[in-house]
């Protein structure tokens, strides 16, 4: 663990390997690199864009010395990203923080936004391992539902409910809506969750109320990315080292900040 | 009655074992500052604070080299106003003494942000006289002996807390700076801060710290910083002394303790794991225990062999 996270992960530069455009604002970039190759579900690694910045992305698959991380563009380091081509120079370090546990028996995901790729990578693991593997994908609109063709290949077309915001595509909702009614009828082994911090407040509420266990990726700003600066402080928890996934008792414990406030570049707090 | 041997005391403060958090690690709220304290850790200095507020440099702040971590974080903050209240907060959870880092880009603000400090409940205050990669404030005013006075005096005259001057390695004899501090009014010494440094990417042929030039820390720099400890004890061994620089487990901790430190901070080993502290003490317990000394303050200065 020591040495992953300080003498033995410095920051290495690779060749973009391929880009895939998964919607009109999400692009997948698959990277050269043997340690991020190894990553498991809800890990994620630092992606630096020589000159520009150097962000956190949670990867998207991994595998035969290859890893994949799916970007929104949004900001600056992101639109940079976007206008990269296949073969052009990136640093990388990581695998960093934990990982999404593999529960057995009957799984539910519920994935909003670019928070779906974890999840993808979660349950193409867990989908040989599982009783049934069920998924809830939000997206504010039908171009933006990430991955589905994907998804419908680990989860078959049953388990599969897709939401949007406008109502373009699946059931016109938030993912919390089926979510509530999918626990009202059934239990599950595990709850797994990602995307926007305040989805994740009101999964761990439905959960809650539900009495069902949950583990929740969350998203803060990082700087260090192994613990050190304090940047992505959520409670006691340092998101990028002792998560970034967190299970119901450790949520519970962080109940006054979740989808309340985070640290701002200046380490003051900033209400969501 | 049987006494702690690890407690110490020293420039007016009394801690339960000599392990403190460095600046800059953590050490944004009272919550991260009470979770290294559970990790064990006998005091905690919090990030460095200034008057404004400081949002920092762009990534990349940190690189991860052969045996440490570069780092140019920018010395953000939210600036005294909004950290009093995370001072006054740390001290209703807190139990160990909470040292508050201080930064400023003149005298007047170091006094103004440490009388603040003082106010919402700060046990000590340690002045960064040593950032390596801030203009105008850290090192540029602590390799400066005139500035240094400067700073220490203003300080010294506007709090009546233990005053604490963490000083730069990158000096040509460090014992000049140490005795600048001390005759200025400071009550102990944190020996030292990172040793500039930089890396750089042969394939892209680019820094890679987006401030270029930032500080090491880690493994790598702890022969300096203990060479540092022993120059200064050799010169004025009265001066209470806090070690830091690479301390990662309690061999490291016993040798600044003999090279003339009273106490030590550790920084980087944080990121390995947060309850470093525990480990420490429990490391030099045993060690004391086996070279039958009742207390860790007699091992202080030892290697000089006076």
């Amino acid at each position: 663990m020591s040495a992953l996270h300080t003498t033995n992960n410095s920051i290495r530069t690779s060749q973009i390997v391929r880009i895939r455009t998964e919607s009109p604002s999400v692009k997948t970039f698959i990277l050269n690199d043997k340690l991020c190759a190894k990553a498991k579900p809800g890990q994620f690694l630092m992606l630096w864009i020589p000159g520009v910045d150097e962000i956190p992305l949670s990867v998207l698959d991994a595998g035969d010395n290859l890893v994949s991380v799916s970007v929104k563009a949004v900001g600056d380091a992101t639109m940079h990203l976007h206008n990269l081509e296949a073969g052009a120079t990136i640093g990388i370090r990581g695998p960093f923080g934990n990982s999404f546990t593999e529960s057995r028996g009957k799984v539910l995901l519920v994935g909003g936004g670019t928070g779906t790729a974890p999840l993808l990578f979660l349950a193409k693991q867990l989908a040989a391992k599982t009783e049934r593997i069920s998924f809830v994908e939000g997206a504010k609109t039908k171009d933006e539902l990430l991955y589905v063709k994907e998804l419908k290949g680990v989860c078959s077309e049953k388990t599969l409910v897709t939401t949007t915001e406008d109502g373009t595509a699946g059931l016109q909702c938030m993912v919390t809506t089926p979510l509530a009614e999918l626990l009202e009828k059934q239990k599950y082994d595990m709850i797994y969750a990602c995307g926007p911090e305040l989805m994740v407040k009101k999964i761990f509420q439905i959960t809650e109320a539900h009495k069902q266990p949950l583990e929740a990726s969350l998203e803060r700003l990082m700087r260090c990315g192994i613990g050190l600066c304090g940047s992505c402080m959520i409670g006691k928890y340092r998101v990028c080292r002792d998560g970034p996934v967190f299970n119901s008792a450790q949520l519970r414990e962080m109940q006054e900040e979740l989808g309340i406030s985070k640290l701002g570049f200046d380490g003051s707090r900033i209400p969501f | 009655m049987e006494t702690n041997p690890l407690s110490i005391s020293f420039a007016g403060l009394t801690l339960a074992n000599p392990t403190i958090l460095a600046s800059g690690i953590l050490g944004y709220s009272a919550e991260s500052l009470r979770r290294v304290a559970k990790g064990g850790a006998g005091a905690v200095v919090t990030k460095s604070i200034g008057v404004e507020p400081r949002v920092g440099y762009s990534n990349p702040t940190v690189v991860q080299s052969e045996a440490g971590l570069i780092n140019a974080m920018g010395l953000p903050n939210p600036g005294i106003e909004v950290y009093a209240a995370e001072i006054k907060f740390s001290k209703t959870v807190l139990r160990v003494p909470v040292i508050v880092s201080v930064f400023g880009y003149s005298a007047e603000e170091y006094a103004a942000v440490a009388k603040r400090a003082v106010l919402a409940g700060a046990d000590a205050v340690e002045l960064n006289v040593s950032c390596p990669h801030v203009k105008q404030t850290g090192a540029e005013i602590g390799q400066n002996q005139k500035l240094l006075v400067e700073v220490v005096e203003t300080v010294k005259a506007a709090i009546s807390k233990p005053l604490i001057v963490k000083l730069s390695p990158n000096v040509a004899d460090i014992t000049v700076s140490a005795h600048a501090a001390v005759e200025a009014g400071a009550d102990a010494l944190t020996v030292a801060n990172t040793l500039k440094a930089m890396a750089i990417d042969a394939e892209t042929m680019m820094p890679i710290l987006a401030n270029v030039r930032g500080g090491l820390s880690g493994p790598a720099i702890k022969p300096v910083a203990l060479r540092c400890v022993y120059d200064i004890h050799e010169a004025y061994e009265d001066v209470p002394i806090i070690g830091c620089g690479g301390v990662s487990d309690w061999r490291d901790a016993v040798e600044f303790m003999l090279a003339g430190a009273s106490a030590v901070q550790v920084g980087t080993a944080v990121a390995v794991d947060v309850d470093v502290f525990g480990s420490i003490n429990k490391g030099v317990e045993t060690y004391l225990r086996k070279k039958q000394f009742g207390s860790v303050k007699d091992i202080v200065g030892l290697a000089h062999h006076k």
